[in-house]
């Protein structure tokens, strides 16, 4: 008797943006499987040319409403390379700090809203709320405090007004940053809470390992989110960032309004796992010892860990953000205008690890401060090509499995990237 | 009479406001109360082709999108548009001040021809389909869209501010972004936001749209009173509500 597979997904849930799944398999033999990206683009790249370099920011925080704090701060860091302008330390330190709280938001947003139901066997957080309602109350409580700390730095949660080429528009008090301090001392028990929930599903998440190459920014020292060059596991040349472009070799391909990217092999990896991969040892002691108590590794190469490393980045960002607090009022916070930004012509590139992995914008301006062309690689258009070579490698082994498991497998790997699709259309 | 089922649709933007009602946080229980989500691709898996309320964020920048919108329109009692993407058609309307093959060219470069990647002049959603009520901003407020929904659940208009954000900003006694030498757009911008950008450390860029009847002589005023030209506010204004190369 015949068996054919024939799974068409349009449209993922629980994903940012529009993505199919597509398989066609007869008497076990795969005969399509494709990762799609349907999403409309709404040609970032186009629409910034002319605009005033005091404007950029504005406008492409716009690509994604999940990751605005990376995009405002990796535009803005492009802006200040091509001005050259360099901030204060201040400055430096206040982004940093501002930028876990995105880290923080985004990962509990997606751990806790996304990814939990598929754990337990649901359609989404609603009905968690009366069957699990601790955890539930514990994730709500993380993901708040990531949005008022956003709030606090960025004067606002999404799409922030407060950074500004040079410095801030406006500063926290001193007296803010403490009560942060003592709410981010706070939430320790929380992430803790849904660490240990995670730890105890985490058997659920298929056991698919498939070596790759791993990108992300490196930093001597630091488990970094906002300095460093572009490193990788498949080499142990490290790049600066205006080398990008030799990185990402973005392609377009028939089957994606996004882009693709390759480097050293047909694909690689952004996100979360990969920044563990290169940048694990060091990590805060909580977050290591969380990394250990879930048992993820650096030698780990299967995509539905990088769930459990955004886990582990939660309480890395928590631990690191105590420490940059307790700099900054040790100084006292200087109510400093921003640097004074004299327009030229010129080009300017700045990274940014979002969420979701290495972001890269490079703008060039025109004598007057007007931008005269862009250039924007956003970390799932680096992780769309490797999606499709996960599907390719999971499915011949899952091939005994019913549909309905089978595409629950496929729609969770997805996730498993916590994937913003539309934002790498853009 | 059960509740109103509530359907959320996605087109081209950034989910931004969507992520609004996620920040709603256990709010969003009590909303449950007087609505029922059927269909929310963002954070439910659950999927149907009935609702009496349809939310329409982002906007419409496709022929084959346009025919979607139109199909959700076939069959929503009540459809929303839900912030700047859709009610303005946002930072999106920047790509008609060039052409399309144009912007392509420009994105995808020698693949700039193949089919899929095709595009059309950005609209916002009332100019493709009847809008009965709009959340401005963006994103868009979480208080705003609470009022509307519960509104609508309970059969009544809501009420759209129509005064500028100059007047929140007094009242939130923020100091003039004019006075640090920038260009507002809160003086024909419609309000109800309560001013978070000039408030921030920003001046305000307009996402709202523009009140229905803007005061241009006292906008006028403001200019010479600074030492600022219209063609300047008129640059900035360009980044939500761009005219140029209007459908």
């Amino acid at each position: 008797m015949t068996r054919a597979i024939s799974i068409d997904v349009h449209h993922v849930t629980r994903i940012e943006g529009h993505g199919n799944i597509v398989v066609d398999a007869v008497n076990g033999q795969v005969e399509k499987v494709e990762w799609q990206v349907p999403e409309a683009p709404r040609f970032f790249e186009a629409m910034v040319r002319g605009r005033s370099w005091q404007d950029i920011q504005t406008i492409v925080s716009r690509i994604c409403g999940i990751c605005s704090f990376a995009h405002a701060l990796a535009s803005i860091k492009a802006v200040e390379s091509a001005m050259g302008i360099e901030v204060s330390e201040q400055t430096d330190r206040l982004r940093v700090l501002a930028f876990g709280g995105e880290q923080m938001e985004s990962h509990v947003l997606h751990v806790g809203y996304l990814v939990a139901p598929d754990l337990l066997g649901v359609n989404s957080v609603i009905p968690l709320a009366s069957s699990h309602p601790e955890v539930v109350a514990a994730v709500i409580r993380a993901h708040r405090l990531g949005n008022e700390w956003m709030e606090l730095l960025g004067g606002r949660r999404t799409h922030p007004v407060s950074f500004r080429p040079g410095g801030f528009g406006k500063l926290p008090k001193d007296s803010e940053l403490r009560q942060l301090k003592e709410r981010l001392q706070k939430i320790v028990p929380d992430l803790s809470l849904i660490a240990e929930t995670v730890g105890a599903l985490a058997g659920k998440l298929p056991a698919f390992e498939r070596p790759t190459e791993y990108v992300a920014l490196v930093e001597p020292g630091v488990y970094t989110f906002y300095h460093g060059l572009i490193g990788s596991t498949d080499t142990t040349q490290r790049l600066p960032l205006n080398r990008f472009e030799q990185v990402v070799n973005e392609y377009v391909v028939r089957q994606s309004t996004a882009k693709w990217a390759r480097w050293h092999r047909d694909s690689y990896a952004v996100g979360a796992l990969a920044r563990f991969k290169l940048n694990h040892s060091y990590l805060h002691p909580l977050a290591a010892r969380t990394a250990t108590s879930l048992g993820l590794t650096p030698s780990c190469c299967n995509p539905y860990m990088n769930s459990v490393a955004q886990v582990v980045e939660a309480v890395e960002v928590v631990e690191a953000a105590i420490e940059q607090i307790d700099v900054l009022l040790t100084e006292g916070i200087r109510q400093e205008a921003p640097r004074r930004v004299h327009p030229k012509a010129g080009t300017g590139v700045g990274a940014i690890e979002a969420p979701r992995g290495t972001l890269f914008h490079k703008y060039t301006f025109d004598d007057n401060g007007l931008c005269t062309g862009a250039n924007l690689c956003i970390p799932t258009n680096q992780n769309h090509a490797n999606i499709q070579k996960d599907f390719e490698a999971l499915l011949p082994t899952v091939m005994d499995r019913d549909e309905a498991q089978i595409r629950l497998l496929l729609e969770m790997l997805v996730r498993a990237y916590d994937p913003c699709v539309s934002c790498s259309t853009h | 009479m059960g509740k109103p089922r509530l359907a959320i649709f996605d087109f081209a933007c950034c989910e931004g406001c969507q992520l609004q009602i996620v920040n709603m946080e256990e709010e969003i229980l009590d909303l449950l109360t007087v609505v029922q989500p059927v269909e929310w691709r963002e954070a439910i898996s659950d999927h149907s082709e009935e609702y009496d309320i349809a939310l329409i964020e982002g906007s419409i920048t496709r022929p084959e999108d346009e025919k979607r919108l139109q199909e959700i329109r076939g069959r929503a009692g009540i459809l929303v548009a839900l912030g700047a993407c859709a009610t303005t058609g946002g930072v999106n309307k920047l790509k008609n001040s060039f052409g399309m093959d144009d912007v392509k060219a420009c994105v995808y470069g020698a693949a700039a021809g193949m089919p899929h990647l095709a595009t059309a002049p950005t609209k916002a959603v009332h100019e493709v389909v009847k809008v009965d009520a709009k959340v401005h901003g963006c994103p868009m407020s979480r208080r705003e869209f609470s009022y509307v929904i519960k509104c609508l659940a309970s059969g009544t208009t809501p009420v759209t501010p129509n005064y500028p954000v100059c007047v929140e900003c007094k009242m939130r006694e923020t100091i003039c972004r004019y006075e640090y030498n920038e260009v507002c757009l809160g003086v024909i911008t419609r309000g109800g936001c309560n001013a978070p950008c000039p408030a921030g450390g920003l001046w305000c860029f307009g996402c709202r749209g523009l009140v229905d009847d803007p005061n241009v002589d006292a906008a006028h005023d403001i200019m010479d009173k600074y030492g600022r030209t219209v063609e300047e506010l008129k640059g900035r204004m360009r980044l939500f509500n761009n005219l140029e190369g209007r459908p």
